[in-house]
């Protein structure tokens, strides 16, 4: 018994730790249904196409995504465009290369295995193109900031009017859910900005949606294999531990004692 | 009684042994999967290269999956060379209407079967190629016609995009 | 050490053993008599094992991707994670093991507090338990600083000024640490190469810890000798290895979990951004296994007394087999001990959370609470403990608890009452 009760003192405590260390940040995130999360999570591959449309029309104008290449597009467990909708899409991106025979860098359609076009030559020129702040690399964004998908997702909806009392510079705008209200990027989305091929209906909220689940993939290519052999390989270790166990209890009967 | 209890017992043992052997395995896989070609070197697997401006009895060199890849635009006197060997004085009986599906452009991988050298260009006493390592004649066509390289220099898979470009891979 | 002469059968067997006695200890090795009570506490030795083979074979595979070049590191993980064949999942496995190897080595170092397997005539073995550790800490430090992200860069650069505290020189010991006047490139090859050599240095302890241990035999949760062979040990093959075996595959099940359901909730997100020497991040936390002494550090006002009490309660713990005054080893029969054990237990949790927290207002001052509280456990409570505390009777074997059922006697009494 007092075994017991020292065990639920320390779940206790933990909880309490747990409990504090969440009432921490106080700003609570929008929510929805993110099909990729849970045991089986999977994208939705439409959405994954929706955003990276946002992501091409809108973001990308400022923001890089060094680490993608165009065939990751067509990539199982990403937006799995075909081949050749790749290729085209590829192909409508001017590529910096170079240099040729004659010592010159040259500009030609994109290939497969080309990365995503940079917006900016150097960080130097989008600080500078920017007001001074930098439009963070969204490779891996989603993992680089503390609240995840819910973080976006609710950074992109959350802009307002500053509340009375708050001034803002110019170039600055106020966002409840940056960190310290205060952002330099405009508000980028509107009803409708965006027109989607296959008729979904562009809110704001949609292209959040869309432009989030795209960055999630982005920063995770793999997520879809991962929570397969997930699943796989927790199955097989219950199987192995449960014949284990049986195979143990059977050698230390040989013993006149319990395990 | 007895018996059927060893019985079961080995059932259980043995079952337990192949269960484990088989995730052993499982987990080996990956450890010697992450040396083979990763995606973005699968991805330049193909490569495209402008001929425009390659003359007769002229070479160039590209680089392919690391490798060089000679293309050769033949002079008439040299495709007129690699298609009247006759096959039996080869060590590598190949005809040069395989090897190259135009004959004026050799694309060969200019990589010496023997062991793996770079043969140089309009060497040897064949006129075709000379390896300087271990001394291997190759000919017009890039066969292997004497020293100790066993094959003819290998042909990648390759095709023409439009009457200036070549994609090899 | 087993006492009879192991003699190989074959011919050929006999031929090499005598030459190179590697059948011996073979032998030894499976035939090894281990107390029959042991509990599954006990089973962390293997796991950690497991868990620093894990380490070991991951982290050679991660260095034939991985380059140690400021400009290309972070880079290089990213390609890891995206191109390389398994590649997230070799480097999930290697950043995820990192915790698991911690959380089952603080359980073994508890479990060791708790059934006193430190005393007399095991302190060799502990010793070199804590010096593993601290390897353990240096390898799981610099590694976390190879994928160069901001948390990599910045806790560096802390880290590495606590020797800025040394008097005299250590402004001139943090510049030769980091071969320039920042954490930079030759700062990330140094860690590179030693990350890469620590682990090889813990293997070798680690078969010094299992020398060690095979001279007096393991403790077990009664704590006392073993009196007859026969009867309370059983051979360590198959017994204690298909126990270890089926704790291990539990302890997978856990890990696999964290691997691939949850592979970045122990890492901080900070460290997906690029270092950049430019933008300190808002928080600098430790990774959590490292969150106690980060407590320990803070909660001293003085620079270098804090460097000081960080390092003293890791080395205090080397005193241990000394500071504890008790004969009895094992807390079942040492009801005050067992007191005083879960309270450090919730002191060590406590100073982890405050560690994790910003140094101000309450949180700075639970912190100096329980650092006050953690040396005064050691240097006071546990040498005071041994001469005043009025200990249960011991049995006379370990086979006696060990046939009642249980070796937790208060268990065993609580079955007895039921039977009645």
């Amino acid at each position: 018994m007092k075994k017991f009760s020292r065990i639920i003192f320390l779940i206790i405590l933990i909880t309490c730790f747990q409990y504090n260390s969440n009432a921490a940040e106080k700003v609570e995130y929008l929510k929805t249904d993110w099909s990729f999360k849970g045991l089986f999570g999977k994208f939705d591959r439409a959405s994954l196409q929706r955003g990276y449309q946002v992501y091409t029309e809108v973001c990308s104008s400022c923001h890089s995504m060094k680490y993608l290449s165009y065939r990751n597009l067509t990539e199982k467990g990403g937006p799995e465009f075909t081949e050749a909708e790749a290729k085209a899409i590829a192909a409508s991106f001017e590529v910096k290369d170079g240099p040729n025979s004659d010592g010159d860098m040259f500009t030609r359609p994109g290939k497969l295995s080309d990365k995503f076009v940079m917006p900016y030559d150097n960080v130097k020129a989008a600080q500078s193109a920017n007001g001074g702040a930098y439009p963070p690399d969204m490779s891996v964004l989603v993992k680089a900031r503390g609240g995840g998908v819910d973080y976006i997702y609710s950074l992109l909806q959350g802009y307002e009017d500053p509340p009375i009392g708050i001034t803002l510079d110019d170039g600055v705008y106020y966002n409840k859910f940056m960190y310290g209200n205060k952002i330099k990027m405009a508000n980028q989305l509107s009803d409708g900005l965006v027109e989607y091929s296959d008729g979904t209906n562009a809110t704001v909220e949609q292209m959040s949606k869309d432009v989030t689940t795209f960055l999630m993939w982005a920063a995770e290519p793999h997520l879809e294999a991962r929570h397969k052999m997930g699943f796989k390989a927790i199955v097989y270790l219950i199987i192995l531990t449960t014949l284990v166990y049986f195979s143990m209890k059977r050698i230390w009967s040989r013993v006149k004692t319990e395990v | 009684m007895a018996e059927k209890k060893t019985n079961r017992r080995d059932f259980l043992f043995t079952a337990t042994y192949a269960v484990g052997a088989v995730g052993a395995g499982a987990v080996v896989w990956p450890m010697i999967d992450q040396m083979n070609p990763d995606a973005s070197v699968k991805a330049l697997a193909s490569t495209e290269v402008d001929v425009s401006s390659v003359g007769p009895g002229k070479t160039i060199t590209v680089l392919w999956r690391g490798k060089p890849v000679f293309i050769r635009r033949r002079t008439d006197k040299e495709i007129e060379e690699a298609r009247s060997v006759k096959l039996e004085d080869l060590k590598h009986p190949e005809k040069d209407e395989d090897r190259a599906q135009n004959p004026e452009w050799l694309v060969m991988l200019g990589v010496c079967t023997h062991l793996g050298c770079v043969p140089l260009d309009q060497k040897g006493d064949y006129n075709g190629w000379f390896c300087p390592c271990h001394g291997s004649h190759y000919d017009t066509s890039g066969r292997i016609r004497k020293g100790p390289a066993p094959t003819n220099m290998e042909i990648p898979k390759y095709e023409f995009v439009n009457a200036n470009t070549i994609k090899i891979g | 050490m087993s006492d009879h002469e192991y003699n190989p059968k074959s011919k050929f067997g006999k031929w090499f053993n005598d030459r190179l006695p590697l059948l011996t200890l073979a032998n030894h090795l499976t035939d090894y008599p281990t107390p029959k009570n042991l509990n599954y506490w006990w089973t962390f030795g293997g796991i950690l094992t497991f868990c620093l083979i894990t380490q070991i074979v991951t982290g050679l595979v991660l260095a034939m991707h991985y380059i140690a070049h400021a400009d290309m590191a972070f880079d290089s993980v990213e390609h890891i994670m995206r191109d390389v064949n398994y590649g997230w999942l070799i480097r999930y496995i290697h950043a995820n093991g990192a915790s698991m190897f911690f959380l089952a080595v603080y359980i073994h170092i508890f479990r060791s507090l708790f059934y006193g397997s430190y005393k007399a005539p095991r302190e060799i073995i502990w010793i070199i338990g804590i010096i593993i550790y601290l390897l353990m800490m240096a390898a799981a430090f610099m590694g976390y600083v190879l994928p160069w992200g901001q948390m990599s860069f910045w806790g560096a650069t802390v880290i590495t000024n606590l020797f800025s505290a040394i008097p005299l020189v250590g402004e001139g010991i943090v510049t030769w640490l980091w071969g320039g006047y920042s954490v930079d490139n030759p700062t990330l090859t140094r860690f590179f190469t030693l990350h890469y050599l620590i682990p090889f240095l813990i293997l070798g302890l680690v078969v010094l810890h299992i020398w060690a241990l095979h001279v007096p035999g393991n403790n077990n949760p009664v704590g006392i000798d073993i009196k007859k062979p026969s009867k309370d040990t059983v051979p360590f093959h198959p017994y204690i290895v298909i126990k270890d075996g089926f704790a291990l595959l539990m302890f997978m099940i856990v890990f696999a979990f964290f691997v691939f359901y949850t592979p970045n909730i122990l890492g901080h997100a900070d460290n997906y951004i690029e270092a950049d020497p430019l933008v300190t991040p808002a928080h600098i936390v430790p990774e959590w296994y490292l969150l106690p002494f980060y407590a320990i550090l803070r909660s001293v006002p003085d620079k270098l007394l804090g460097v000081i009490a960080m390092l003293s309660a890791i080395f205090i713990l080397a005193a241990l087999p000394w500071l504890d005054t008790s004969k009895i080893r094992s807390a079942v029969f040492r009801p005050l001990y067992r007191q005083f054990y879960w309270i450090l237990v919730a002191d060590v949790l406590i100073l982890g959370y405050v560690g994790a927290m910003p140094a101000e207002g309450l949180y700075l001052l639970i912190a100096r609470v329980a650092t006050a509280y953690y040396f005064l456990h050691f240097l006071v409570i546990l040498p005071v403990l041994g001469f005043k505390e009025k200990t249960l009777p011991l049995p006379i074997s370990i086979t006696e608890p060990v046939l009642g059922g249980s070796p937790n006697l208060a268990a065993a009494k609580n079955r007895e009452g039921l039977k009645e």
